[in-house]
């Protein structure tokens, strides 16, 4: 993908990013991650029925990087399958860690496919990843 | 001023996170080499002729911050690793003995988060209440708003000589003043001040005052710790060991050392402390008033052109040093930062450790940039030039 298109697609789900509201509903699950390095700091709730991913909604304060991945990573996993959304996490955190990966499922999210170059931003774009997974790992 | 002693500036970098540690000049980084090749012996050990002169160099620079601080003795200054072990001394050390449920401690919440954890663990520990003056629109403290705090309980101000988000001057001398005349003790933290004015201990009357080397062209990992000599009397060491004791041969039988030893257990950084010295000595030179009046000037310099671009927010408009704290309109600190150092710009984003600045501010983090000495205008006028155009942000921050 060309460098601006991605630059451009960051930009947009950064300026206006998806589902970025606050929740007061207790049917969904709310998870903090932050970046211990840096000041990112995010509140995502997510909301599960019968094994399906029905709604993720975030809130907090992040840089370009973290934001526009969530706002994408929610996107992506709005739909799927509890297995379907540890498979695309998967993939998306070996194309972060240069590893082999299905650029297929990821869409939009293989923006990120040269993070790796920058070493200190990488964990900017796994940020949303890292609770997220925190929620998927313990949900029965 | 004097860029040409620091070889750091020789690597392309505009240098403006001074505010966390400073650049060392080739006369700082000489001395740490001298020693470590020329008397590299431990200290308090007098039997040999370099250690003897390690004694020496070491005891040296303890008459040196005496004299740079005009302490009245040179017991009073103790080596620490830095502000915040000198904080945790005096704080667990001489408070943690002497306050009870009940008393209250005045800090503030611009405060950094090593004079305020602490605290936070007293109240704990000990049920002690903690109480924040109420900061003026400039979020400056005012005796007014200290008085509105003060009550019969009220047993230690500790505040920032300097605040590092906002960089206003406390009026220590006042505060102290006020709080010993109702039997309390004030507590300075001296880390962003001592690097840029005279400081004069006995003038102020503080109690105790904390500062950290780096952060004034010393070394990393050595702070100093002064006290009143008779209240460091009362300080109850927290580390225990070598070096700081006479004797010892049961529980009941611990003889200690005096004062500074007693405080200064196990080896210290020696390195570091021999060419603090140094450091002392080239800020001597230069004069500290004319390196406080160099940053106020640039410090105006660079406010006078940022307040002309319109999505540049200027969080601490009035300051007395050399602290700017701004954000760019709808960017995130810290992708401003990531642009900035691009073009080699050294900057800082975030809450600068000052995480209950943000109840009080509504902003909670910003780009800070802290200058010092051999900062320039032509620096000046490059980071405004970065920052003039909003679009070129958003286009390179990624």
């Amino acid at each position: 993908m060309d460098e601006n298109l991605k630059r451009e697609i960051m930009l947009e789900n950064y300026m206006h990013p998806l589902n970025k509201e606050v929740v007061n509903d207790n049917t969904y699950i709310k998870v903090n991650t932050n970046n211990e390095s840096c000041i990112d700091n995010l509140d995502i709730y997510l909301k599960i029925e019968n094994n399906v991913i029905k709604d993720i909604k975030f809130m907090g304060e992040a840089c370009a990087i973290s934001t526009s991945s969530t706002s994408i990573m929610i996107k992506n996993l709005i739909g799927k399958t509890i297995k379907e959304a540890k498979e695309y996490i998967t993939n998306f955190e070996n194309m972060v860690e240069e590893k082999n990966y299905d650029s297929n499922i990821l869409n939009e999210a293989i923006v990120y496919n040269e993070i790796y170059k920058q070493n200190n931003r990488k964990h900017c774009a796994l940020l949303p990843y890292v609770g997220i997974k925190k929620i998927l790992d313990n949900y029965q | 001023m004097n860029r040409e002693d620091f070889p750091m500036l020789k690597n392309d970098i505009v240098y403006l996170d001074n505010g966390a540690t400073t650049l060392k000049p080739y006369c700082v980084i000489e001395k740490t080499t001298e020693y470590y090749e020329k008397y590299s012996a431990n200290a308090h050990r007098g039997d040999y002729d370099i250690s003897y002169k390690v004694d020496m160099e070491y005891e040296n620079t303890r008459d040196l911050v005496r004299k740079f601080i005009n302490a009245k003795h040179k017991e009073e200054i103790i080596f620490t690793s830095g502000a915040t072990d000198s904080l945790n001394k005096i704080i667990f050390g001489f408070f943690g003995k002497y306050l009870e449920e009940g008393d209250e401690v005045i800090i503030s919440i611009s405060e950094h988060a090593s004079n305020v954890l602490p605290w936070f663990k007293l109240a704990n520990e000990l049920g002690i209440v903690i109480k924040y003056v109420p900061l003026d629109d400039n979020l400056y403290v005012t005796i007014d708003n200290l008085k509105k705090v003060i009550t019969n309980k009220t047993k230690v101000i500790s505040l920032a000589h300097i605040t590092n988000v906002i960089g206003d001057v406390r009026p220590i001398k006042e505060i102290c003043k006020l709080a010993h005349s109702i039997d309390a003790f004030v507590v300075v933290d001296a880390s962003q001040s001592a690097p840029h004015m005279k400081i004069d201990v006995q003038d102020l009357d503080c109690d105790f005052l904390a500062f950290s080397a780096h952060k004034m062209l010393g070394p990393t990992g050595v702070g100093v710790l002064y006290g009143k000599k008779e209240l460091l009397e009362n300080l109850e060491p927290t580390t225990y060991g070598g070096g700081m004791n006479e004797s010892f041969d049961s529980p009941d039988e611990i003889y200690l050392k005096e004062l500074p030893a007693r405080l200064e257990a196990g080896t210290p950084n020696i390195a570091g402390v021999i060419a603090f010295g140094e450091a002392l000595k080239y800020l001597e030179n230069i004069g500290m008033d004319n390196i406080l009046a160099h940053e106020q000037k640039l410090r105006k310099y660079l406010i006078d052109k940022l307040i002309k671009i319109p999505h540049i927010d200027i969080i601490n408009l009035e300051s007395d040093s050399g602290i700017v704290a701004f954000n760019v309109d709808g960017i995130f600190s810290q992708d401003v930062a990531y642009y900035l150092n691009k073009y080699n710009f050294c900057v800082r984003a975030g809450s600068h450790c000052a995480k209950i600045l943000k109840k009080g501010v509504g902003v909670t983090n910003t780009c800070r940039v802290s200058i010092y000495l051999y900062n320039t205008e032509s620096e000046m006028d490059n980071l405004v030039e970065l920052l003039k155009d909003k679009e070129k942000i958003l286009k390179e921050m990624l």
